[in-house]
């Protein structure tokens, strides 16, 4: 089943757009069946039953039943290679 | 659609700043003085800022984008600050976490895609030392706007 993947930023337009077009390039590369959906921080709580991993560039409450990761160095290049391997790891899991 | 205007009333060089907010004040003040934004934009920039920091800890000097909404925006633009001495900013994406900010590209922006594509421009400056250490060091404002139409081509298409 493909896993859900929340891109998430304070607007739902700017940084998780960039983030968004990076995770579903890195799923091809590595064959993964991912249905990437990008999302406003709001947003986030009505797919808490579904999702499979958060990606944000913005402060979310950390509760939520899927792990968490945060997607600022997909803006710096800072420690990107890390997140890129985080994101993999957690999809799969 | 037209590339973003960049105007050298926007380079905002030695700046002497308390705080963000003081930073973010005095920018987003220039920017309405200048007829770019509405007054409305100078509090939500700070608001917003509160709420989603933009501080980006860099391999060069530590850089913020602060923005707010559209609705704020006369005339889509950005404006560079370069503070004389550091100042703490909110790190994107972190609760406690602050990063002594150097260099500050403030983003008034008319479109959602307008937006997205100047990111992707300055994402590019960000991962790139070099370019940083030039905003950071370069003293003649000509050059400063020269190179910010360079890398930043602000189009939509």
């Amino acid at each position: 089943m493909a896993k859900q993947v929340l891109v998430a930023c304070g607007t739902g337009i700017a940084t998780s757009t960039v983030v968004n077009d990076a995770i579903e390039t890195m799923c091809k590369e590595n064959n993964i069946d991912a249905n990437v959906i990008q999302c406003k921080v709001s947003d986030i709580p009505s797919y808490e039953e579904t999702a499979d991993l958060l990606v944000t560039t913005t402060i979310v409450k950390k509760d939520y039943p899927f792990p968490v990761i945060t997607a600022r160095s997909f803006l710096t290049g800072m420690g990107l290679d890390e997140t890129k391997q985080e994101i993999l790891d957690a999809l799969k899991k | 659609m037209s590339a973003i205007y960049i105007a050298e009333s926007l380079i905002m060089q030695n700046m002497k700043a308390e705080s963000k907010e003081d930073v973010l004040n005095q920018m987003a003040q220039n920017l309405y003085d200048q007829g770019f934004v509405k007054k409305s934009y100078i509090q939500a920039v700070i608001d917003r800022e509160h709420i989603h920091a933009t501080g980006l800890p860099t391999k060069g000097p530590s850089v913020a984008i602060p923005h707010t909404d559209k609705e704020h925006v006369h005339r889509k633009t950005l404006s560079l600050g370069i503070l004389e001495q550091p100042v703490d900013f909110g790190v994107m994406g972190e609760a406690e976490a602050t990063t002594p900010v150097e260099v500050v590209f403030m983003l008034a922006m008319d479109s959602e895609d307008s937006q997205l594509s100047l990111l992707q421009e300055l994402m590019a400056i960000f991962q790139d030392e070099e370019k940083l250490n030039f905003f950071n060091s370069e003293p003649s404002k000509v050059k400063l706007v020269e190179a910010l139409n360079t890398y930043l081509q602000g189009d939509d298409s």
